[in-house]
């Protein structure tokens, strides 16, 4: 056989609580190979390159086009979408690790709940009054809308947090994506009236004030969300509402 | 009556599911949204261009009456009418209410919602968020699910698969049968009513514009238990896709809307650049043919034009089958703004930036018009009751279907931007609906003897022991790329019935080996193999209602092509002309002389094939095989009649 192969070493674990290791498979290269069909042909012979037959790799994807924010994962040690991981622009071998921020579930599969749950925090939401008919929305400028769209592109894929020095597997550390949530709803003109519900429930023990302005966040983000703008607004928004709540007090 | 809070399982976190489980919790119920994963993540995500609603914000005289015929006219008159003026009729308030949720909806200078073109519609009436649409909507959504979480009136079980309806000694559903795809325990959940969710089967065809979770087997396993399935047959090809290994990405039809012309070089040897390539050796077929539509043509129309110049003139970029979709015209700044998220993934699928170089695209498959057979209420005007129990029920009492999975909306082709609209529609219509189910029911859940949940639980758990236990030498991926391979070679564009038999031989060989698989991974913990030879058991049998579906209808309506039976409509033909012959029947005077010459033996020929075919395919599992019969289509509010584009 002369096929050309790519040789690709994953990071594997079983359980959540049980020890890593690692294994190295060859799969054959196809042209716009990505690192999910890669893992695909790993399904399709699940034998090691010394000859073992395992358990297929488990990972999680889903739309494969970006837009869903599944397949994160550590690709040649740095955090990105694996669907957008194309093959002929990696180093190879092309090693393969789940994130580190957030704890296992198997193999390159983690548990990103924390992230869902910060969103509830936050009331990442608009207090709509019903879905019944009540006429038409807010009017709004386009370039506000334009600013707002940017930001509500986030995937919640957790690329922010996996890179920030600031966020670990223990603390309490919001994050990027949050704050980035928060300065989203606070522009709309119906989510502003909830704005002091959000200011105040990142201030504190993991909130705003936590952040070491390291700046990684936005350089890693798959969609060029402007999170260090969205970080240096909220902590604006912040100062301002701690200064309001002391002279209400 | 119950004393308690009415309960729900919705199966899918897409659109339809969310949409429904935010209407039933403000009336007061309580919905369990079931998803394979983190409900983000659904594939409503992937879709992109917008979503239609005759708002006529553009002052071009568009209603949601002409919305409705542009619908029925794309779906070459095979949906049910009623329910579909009912949707179009509902569109600008839904348009409203995701705005008020939020939404990013591009605006206007003054600040309105602006929209934008789409196929199949001569009118500007499609709300966009960008070219992530999709995605938009379902994050608003996803966001009044989680504030209903947060109090306490919605739960949601992410990272759970559905495995079939619990149905009482009566066939009514009475709750369904759950997998933790963690634990790998399987449980059942009480419910009064179970709605299905759960998009669409794109997974059959293996690489397709759909999610991996597209596999269908919710629905399948549905009809497995006696629902019915419908105009399984009727599967849209999108003409725009990117070639790829794993799927094959959707080019969004917006980047047609917002002006993207289609064309290949007029000589099949031309190997230039396409820059370099005069704007008088280009071949703008769709805009040749179709002076009226251009490029806007619905997707039906658009795929086997594509699929010609490709296969049968020979006119694929290079001789691959391809053909160029050029946005080259239009600034960077205004594509930014409109279309900047496609041009983004297709830059970083293929390293080539659309907004320098045109596009290479071809056909993929992309939506199921076909999915369960639902039931719809209507009122004493013949249009739709909105507090009817019926509305969305499936066959089986109590199991419900909503969004792609089912097939009432899109006729035998769907047009572009109303797939979102059907899906938050359905979601939101049926809510009253199965509130008053609940309340018509005799006797409730909280009656049913437990060992007939005791026993379903029991007959999955051995189902999945069984699977786990298969140690054949067949690898099911590698299989399922078999049965994919089979169906994108002949259940596609164009379709023959010799062919079509062979597929279904192919499928019964891929059933026999089925038996054959071997379960790659007996873990206890966080493990899909087992679940996926369970979806691909289902698969082989959706292909089969798809193809038998396909081979027996002999005729061509939307996306079902079949050469042989093409009615060859002259190319001069009005569709008018078929009205007053309808008409002048009707009074029993046909005046031959006054139609051009063909033109009344065509109108002959359609009114025929429309007797015999104008229907709905049901499909009904017997035997291990799809059972096919028709059903009338309600074509009370508009007359049937001959489609054109041109």
């Amino acid at each position: 056989m002369t096929e050309k192969t790519i040789t690709i070493k994953v990071k594997r674990q079983d359980k959540p609580k049980s020890p890593s290791y690692w294994q190295t498979f060859e799969v054959p290269d196809k042209p716009f190979a990505n690192v999910i069909s890669c893992l695909m042909e790993v399904q399709k012979t699940p034998t090691t390159r010394d000859g073992k037959t395992v358990s297929p790799v488990t990972w999680d994807c889903n739309c494969l086009e970006e837009v869903c924010g599944s397949c994160t994962m550590l690709i040649n040690g740095r955090v990105q979408q694996a669907c957008t991981a194309l093959v002929d622009n990696l180093e190879k071998p092309i090693v393969l690790e789940p994130m580190s921020k957030f704890p296992v579930i198997r193999d390159l599969q983690v548990d990103r709940e924390r992230m869902f749950d910060n969103l509830k925090k936050v009331k990442a939401w608009i207090e709509i009054d019903g879905s019944h008919d009540i006429g038409e929305g807010p009017i709004m400028p386009d370039q506000d809308r334009a600013k707002r769209y940017v930001m509500s592109e986030c995937m919640t894929c957790g690329c922010c947090l996996e890179a920030c020095p600031q966020f670990t597997l223990d603390n309490s550390f919001l994050g990027a994506s949050t704050f980035n949530q928060v300065r989203l709803f606070n522009l709309h003109p119906s989510g502003e009236m909830g704005k002091e519900d959000r200011l105040n429930a990142i201030m504190g023990e993991g909130g705003i004030t936590d952040c070491g302005n390291a700046q990684v966040c936005v350089e890693v983000c798959p969609k060029n969300i402007p999170l260090t703008e969205s970080i240096a607004d909220i902590s604006r928004q912040t100062t301002w509402q701690m200064i309001k709540n002391l002279l209400t007090k | 009556m119950i004393n308690r809070k009415k309960k729900i399982v919705i199966v899918g976190g897409g659109l339809a599911g969310l949409a429904l489980a935010m209407k039933f919790c403000e009336r007061n119920g309580e919905a369990t949204v079931v998803s394979y994963q983190s409900l983000k993540r659904s594939h409503s995500v992937c879709a992109q261009g917008g979503i239609n609603a005759a708002i006529d914000a553009k002052n071009e005289g568009d209603t949601p009456e002409k919305h409705f015929y542009d619908t029925i006219k794309g779906g070459d008159f095979l949906a049910h009418q009623p329910l579909v003026r009912d949707m179009c009729y509902q569109g600008p308030t839904i348009i409203h209410l995701m705005d008020r949720m939020g939404v990013a909806f591009n605006r206007t200078g003054e600040g309105h919602l602006d929209f934008r073109r789409f196929g199949g519609t001569l009118y500007n009436r499609t709300a966009f968020a960008g070219a992530t649409t999709g995605q938009q909507l379902v994050y608003a959504l996803d966001e009044q699910v989680r504030r209903h979480v947060h109090d306490g009136s919605a739960k949601t079980l992410e990272w759970h698969e559905y495995l079939g309806a619990v149905l009482d000694s009566e066939g009514i559903c009475r709750g369904a049968v759950i997998h933790d795809l963690r634990t790998d325990e399987i449980y059942t959940l009480q419910a009064d009513a179970v709605v299905l969710a759960t998009g669409g089967p794109g997974q059959v065809y293996a690489r397709s514009t759909n999610s991996v979770v597209n596999t269908g087997a919710a629905a399948t396993t549905a009809y497995m238990q006696g629902a019915k399935f419908a105009n399984g047959e009727f599967i849209q090809i999108h003409p725009t896709a990117i070639p790829g290994q794993d799927k094959l990405r959707l080019m969004s039809e917006s980047a047609r809307g917002e002006g993207g012309r289609i064309w290949v070089p007029r000589d099949a040897n031309d190997n230039r650049n396409p820059r370099e390539i005069p704007e008088n050796e280009r071949y703008y077929f769709l805009e040749e043919k179709y002076p009226l539509f251009k490029n806007l043509v619905p997707r039906d129309v658009a795929s086997r034009e594509i699929y010609d110049i490709v296969y049968n003139q020979n006119l694929g970029i290079s001789g691959d089958p391809m053909v160029y979709l050029d946005l080259t015209h239009k600034s960077k700044e205004f594509l930014d703004n409109r279309l900047g998220g496609i041009l983004d993934i297709y830059t970083k699928f293929t390293g080539v930036d659309p907004r320098v170089t045109p596009m290479k695209i071809f056909p993929a498959v992309h939506y199921s018009m076909g999915g369960l057979w639902t039931d719809y209420g209507p009122d004493s005007h013949g249009l739709i009751d909105h507090g009817s129990p019926k509305n969305q029920m499936t066959s089986i009492q109590g199991l419900y279907a909503a969004g792609e999975v089912d097939y009432q909306y899109h006729g035998a082709n769907r047009l572009g931007a109303n797939s979102l609209l059907s899906c938050i529609y359905t979601g939101l219509m049926m809510a009253r609906g199965v509130m008053n189910y609940v309340d018509s029911l005799e006797k409730s859940v909280d009656d049913i003897p437990s060992t007939i949940f005791d026993d379903a639980r029991s007959h999955w758990e051995s189902r999945f022991n069984d699977i786990k236990n298969m140690n054949g030498s067949e690898n099911p991926h590698k299989l399922h790329h078999e049965l994919g391979d089979i169906m994108l070679a002949n259940v596609l564009i164009v379709r023959d019935n010799k062919s079509l038999e062979k597929t279904l031989h192919a499928i019964d060989d891929i059933e026999t080996r089925f038996k054959d698989v071997k379960c790659l991974d007996t873990a206890d913990w966080a493990n899909p193999s087992p679940s996926f030879i369970n979806q691909l058991y289902c698969m082989i049998h959706l292909s089969k209602i798809i193809a038998k579906g396909a081979l027996m209808r002999d005729e061509f309506r939307g996306s079902h092509y079949k050469p042989d039976f093409d009615l060859h409509q002259p190319k001069d033909f009005d569709p008018h002309e078929y009205i007053d012959y309808l008409e002048q029947k009707q009074y029993g005077e046909v005046t031959e002389e006054k139609f051009p010459s063909g033109h009344l033996d065509y109108m002959k020929r359609f009114q025929e094939n429309n007797e015999k075919w104008l229907k709905t395919t049901v499909a009904q599992y017997k035997n291990n095989q799809p059972e096919i019969t028709y059903e009338e289509v309600n074509t009370s509010l508009v007359t049937p009649r001959p489609r054109k584009y041109d």
